[in-house]
């Protein structure tokens, strides 16, 4: 029998509820574990002018590639576009800004961002190109960096699996960024290969508890084609 | 001078290392991290079962590379190779991951690099003016781990030394390197100074002199490099 959520909503649906100008985080690492589905609809929708957070923009035009190839991106806050050629000639015709930031720093500002705390200090990066404009401070006689959260409107994430209140977890290495994302924006949509009946995960493995998120998006055959991703 | 063959070289090197890693794990768990290309060649001369790969992309317990037709498209290392698990192992989300290694969880991580300075700073990230727009996880894993090895060829592709007086790109790291592994040699840095610990067995003092710029000082109890 078919499961019913009331935080199930169909792909168009949900991304209606982006509008042009917004902050979106979008969980991925090379090209696994983002929301194909989610990705492919904003690609396709009529918003433009967006902020993007991620860890990087998968290959060009594909995955969250095809964000930058509609035209959708005017702002880029992540740590690794090399695998997509398309963000630098983007970012060298002055199409894209882009504010490059190390992955395990970029990591904790966006828990930071969903925990409630404003900013913290990293050694990582002292002294390098990336420390530029970044204040610091001397700890126990190490320097460190202070970076402030990161938050977004709306954050798209992948998981693996949700019960009927919103409860997620996460497959392998697809978990990436995902679980942090879930915590940091106002509007939180998942995008999950299976809804089951609550009380069928375990609570123990639970890793995204419900409340940090608003809205399902339960893929299909129809919304996504491939469970390659 | 002795020109190595660059696969066998990179053998070589991987070999060494694995060979390090042996050691340091004989009454020990020891957790690694491995950049992408060369480092991931030494998993396979490993003969310490005590000796635990972490990937930056949320995994403890990284096994060898997936076989063909037997690949899980969900379970990559950082350079989107698909592996497979091993007995024990455990995923976990990035912040975890990095956090491993800035709280001092991770006793090795092996990278490669464009340059390595005479005072232990490495420029692996970026080229200025190349199509690589990105920093990834290099400046957390050089500033995290607890030891920094480089894995590299003593020479670039124009036929330059790497080991040079001081960097020319863009730094990753300050002061972080520990160890640097070429094919011609082993330099461990101790208290700002580059030590010369080891040398292949093909060539002589003079001629590592004459391929490699940055300055260094050699052991007096120099050894020749074993070739396992």
């Amino acid at each position: 029998m078919a499961v019913t959520s009331r935080k199930v909503m169909e792909v168009d649906q949900a991304v209606a509820l982006i509008k042009s100008g917004d902050s979106v985080m979008v969980g991925s690492f090379g090209m696994r574990g983002y929301p194909a589905a989610l990705v492919h609809a904003l690609s396709c929708s009529p918003v433009s002018d967006l902020t993007v957070i991620s860890c990087d923009l998968g290959s060009p035009g594909v995955g969250l590639g095809e964000l930058l190839t509609m035209g959708k991106v005017s702002n880029l806050i992540g740590t690794f576009y090399t695998k997509n050629s398309d963000v630098m000639d983007a970012y060298l015709a002055g199409k894209v800004q882009i504010e490059l930031i190390p992955m395990g720093t970029f990591a904790e500002a966006v828990r930071a961002g969903g925990v409630g705390v404003a900013g913290f200090y990293t050694a990582t990066a002292v002294g390098t190109e990336l420390s530029k404009g970044k204040e610091s401070r001397v700890f126990n006689g190490r320097e460190y960096l202070l970076q402030p959260a990161l938050r977004a409107k709306v954050a798209l994430i992948k998981a693996h699996k949700a019960d009927a209140v919103g409860n997620l977890v996460y497959y392998k290495t697809a978990q990436n960024f995902n679980p942090q994302m879930a915590m940091a924006a106002d509007l939180v949509i998942a995008e999950v290969d299976h809804l089951v009946p609550t009380g069928e995960i375990d609570p123990e493995h639970i890793i995204t508890p419900h409340n940090f998120v608003d809205v399902l998006i339960v893929r299909t055959a129809d919304s996504w084609p491939t469970t390659m991703v | 001078m002795f020109v190595m063959d660059e696969n066998q070289a990179k053998i070589r090197i991987a070999k060494r290392i694995a060979l390090d890693f042996s050691q340091q794990s004989k009454n020990r768990d020891l957790v690694i991290n491995l950049g992408i290309g060369l480092p991931t060649m030494i998993p396979s001369h490993v003969t310490s079962d005590r000796v635990f790969i972490q990937t930056e992309n949320g995994m403890l317990g990284v096994g060898p590379a997936a076989k063909l037709g037997e690949e899980d498209p969900q379970l990559i290392d950082a350079g989107r190779q698909c592996i497979t698990e091993t007995i024990g192992c455990s995923y976990f989300g990035s912040d975890i991951a990095f956090g491993m290694m800035r709280g001092g969880h991770i006793d090795v991580s092996v990278l490669g690099a464009y340059e390595v300075d005479e005072r232990g700073n490495l420029a692996n990230w970026t080229i200025p003016g190349s199509k690589k727009l990105g920093v990834g996880g290099s400046m957390d894993v050089v500033s995290g781990a607890k030891q920094i090895y480089i894995a590299t060829l003593h020479m670039n592709k124009k036929g330059k030394t790497k080991l040079i007086p001081q960097c020319t790109l863009p730094i990753t790291g300050f002061g972080e390197v520990d160890a640097v592994f070429t094919e011609y040699a082993l330099f461990r840095f101790d208290n700002g100074k580059m030590i010369l610990e080891e040398i292949a067995p093909e060539i002589t003092l003079e001629e590592l002199k004459s391929v490699t710029l940055a300055e260094y000082v050699v052991n007096p109890n120099l050894k020749t490099m074993p070739l396992g």
